[in-house]
């Protein structure tokens, strides 16, 4: 008995110390860094300093932030409207090679962002396969100049993130009862109706679990602007990894960071208060 | 709604959107020019190029063993996590859960600066100590989830049985639990080495010059624009993932 307490306690302690000391204090690091003054040397004074969010009360940051919340929706907004009725669709199906269907949207979805990016570039740009296509088939008749674009950057973020919309609502829309709708229709609701009352409550778990997956790597993956264009400091991502490897003022990087968290945190919550326990899907 | 047909042209072009630009970047590989989007036909001399880069040999390797690594540690103790989790009643176990689905959702670069911070505050000089502690780090979160999914579906009578015929929990973690979980373990290994070797945020802040890696370094090359080369290695790292996905699903689906 007393051997079983102790392999209890070790598989629990392990886990518990290794996420304290390697995700818990590191997180709690950047807050208390946040509060500190920057040195010229790249790392931190200790001296309390609330300076680092005043500064991102400064217009400059609530722009970069406002813009980068922006593209984060259009590009969630964007995903929902082509996953959505994809995952429907897909969740309806009967065929055998269902299960083969949904492994082509799994294998994106682990596929790593930078890859799939740099595929992208090589599709948009200038003399790439884009243009070539359509010039020749007259429907355009000068090369159109995506790439180096902020459309280009919200295509890219598009195509890196519809498979972290798709599979939520998959998984949601797979368990629901597709007799609802006709129960609906019966006592005379119109389809919009059917669909605005029923359809979309039901799997709402799904739409926010999916807007969430998208909505934050939307404005954290730095990369993606610096492959595709447009302006240089487009992502909150870019901000914070131009803070900390080019200016050197960790407590501002901290600072934009605590502010990300924050925003998952609000996120979190919503979707807490408006999913009752029973319906809340498994993220993945 | 929408009839049979134009539902199945939706699919269609939404799958065409996630492939077709996979699919250029593969076939540009083998085409036998450096700077052209025509095809000037068959080669595989840019893959000949990349055996020939010693570079690129010493990276790949860095970045093997990183995720060999890594991905051994988080499924050793992810799987050990979900067991605890799924068998025991401990104080904490609510807040335990809820820092992994935190942990899952929490950005990318704010892991990545946060570790940052803590190996500076230690005096850590990057390199491979770090990127790995990073590694294991974010793979734990997903190894842990994977495995507990499954350990749902099992019959808890196989544990009373065991406990009458007097195993111990380490003897029934080891002789029952993980041989019934060995498909979820081993594809929670391959996602795990999927990730790891596909991280570029988290590693972009914790590697040093001393190590580089895979993903590192093609992003390093690619900011340099479109290059037959780097068609080639993207093309073998989107195979590497096609494979080791395509795998975990099957041994994920399997049946106990």
């Amino acid at each position: 008995m007393n051997s079983d307490r102790l392999f209890t306690r070790f598989a629990i302690g392990i886990n518990a110390a290794w996420l304290t000391l390697f995700a818990l204090v590191p997180i709690i690091l950047i807050l208390i860094v946040s509060f500190l003054k920057p040195d010229p040397n790249f790392f931190v004074l200790m001296h309390f300093s609330p300076r680092s969010y005043l500064t991102l009360i400064n217009p400059i940051y609530l722009k970069v932030f406002a813009r980068s919340l922006l593209l984060a929706l259009i590009t969630a907004g964007c995903c929902l409207c082509i996953g959505y009725p994809f995952a429907f669709i897909l969740a309806q199906l009967k065929t055998r090679f269902k299960p083969l269907l949904l492994l082509l949207v799994i294998i994106p979805f682990w596929t790593s962002s930078l890859l799939r990016s740099y595929a992208m570039v090589i599709l948009l740009e200038a003399h790439g396969i884009l243009n070539s296509f359509l010039l020749r088939w007259h429907i355009i008749s000068q090369p159109l100049h995506l790439l180096y674009t902020n459309t280009a950057v919200l295509i890219g973020l598009v195509y890196c993130l519809l498979p972290f919309m798709i599979l939520p609502l998959y998984a949601n829309i797979e368990k629901l009862d597709l007799r609802l709708i006709e129960a609906a229709r019966d006592l005379g609701a119109s389809h919009l109706q059917a669909f605005g009352k029923v359809i979309i409550p039901l799997t709402l778990p799904g739409i926010i679990s999916g807007t969430v997956l998208v909505l934050l790597p939307a404005m954290t993956l730095f990369y993606i602007p610096d492959l595709l264009g447009g302006a240089k400091s487009l992502l909150l991502g870019n901000l914070i990894q131009m803070q900390f490897l080019y200016t050197g003022n960790w407590p501002q990087g901290s600072a934009v960071s605590i502010a990300l968290t924050v925003l998952m945190s609000l996120l979190l919550l919503l979707y807490l208060r408006l999913i009752p326990k029973a319906q809340r899907s498994q993220p993945l | 709604m929408m009839n049979r047909a134009s539902k199945t042209v939706y699919i269609m072009m939404i799958y065409g959107f996630l492939y077709l630009p996979i699919l250029v970047l593969c076939i540009y590989s083998f085409n036998n020019a450096s700077y052209s989007s025509l095809w000037h036909g068959f080669t595989m001399k840019w893959y000949a190029v990349l055996l020939q880069d010693n570079d690129l040999l010493r990276v790949v390797i860095h970045s093997l063993t990183i995720s060999t690594i890594a991905a051994t540690t988080a499924v050793i103790l992810g799987t050990l996590a979900a067991v605890a989790l799924y068998r025991y009643h401990f104080k904490g176990k609510q807040i335990f859960l809820g820092s992994i689905f935190v942990l899952i959702i929490l950005p990318d670069i704010v892991m990545g600066i946060a570790l940052l911070i803590l190996y500076h505050a230690l005096h850590i000089p990057l390199g491979f100590w770090t990127l790995l502690i990073a590694h294991i780090t974010f793979c734990l979160p997903f190894v842990i989830i994977t495995v507990l999914a499954r350990m749902s579906d099992f019959d808890e009578n196989i544990f009373e049985a065991a406990r009458d015929l007097g195993a111990s929990e380490a003897i029934m973690f080891l002789r029952i639990i993980v041989p019934m979980l060995l498909p979820a373990i081993i594809a929670s290994w391959l996602l795990s080495f999927t990730l790891s070797m596909d991280d570029v945020i988290i590693s972009f802040f914790v590697s040093g010059p001393s190590y580089q890696i895979l993903p590192l370094y093609i992003y390093s090359l690619v900011r340099l624009g479109i290059k037959p080369e780097i068609n080639a290695l993207c093309t073998i790292m989107f195979a590497v993932t096609l494979v080791l996905v395509t795998c975990s699903q099957i041994l994920f689906k399997k049946k106990l």
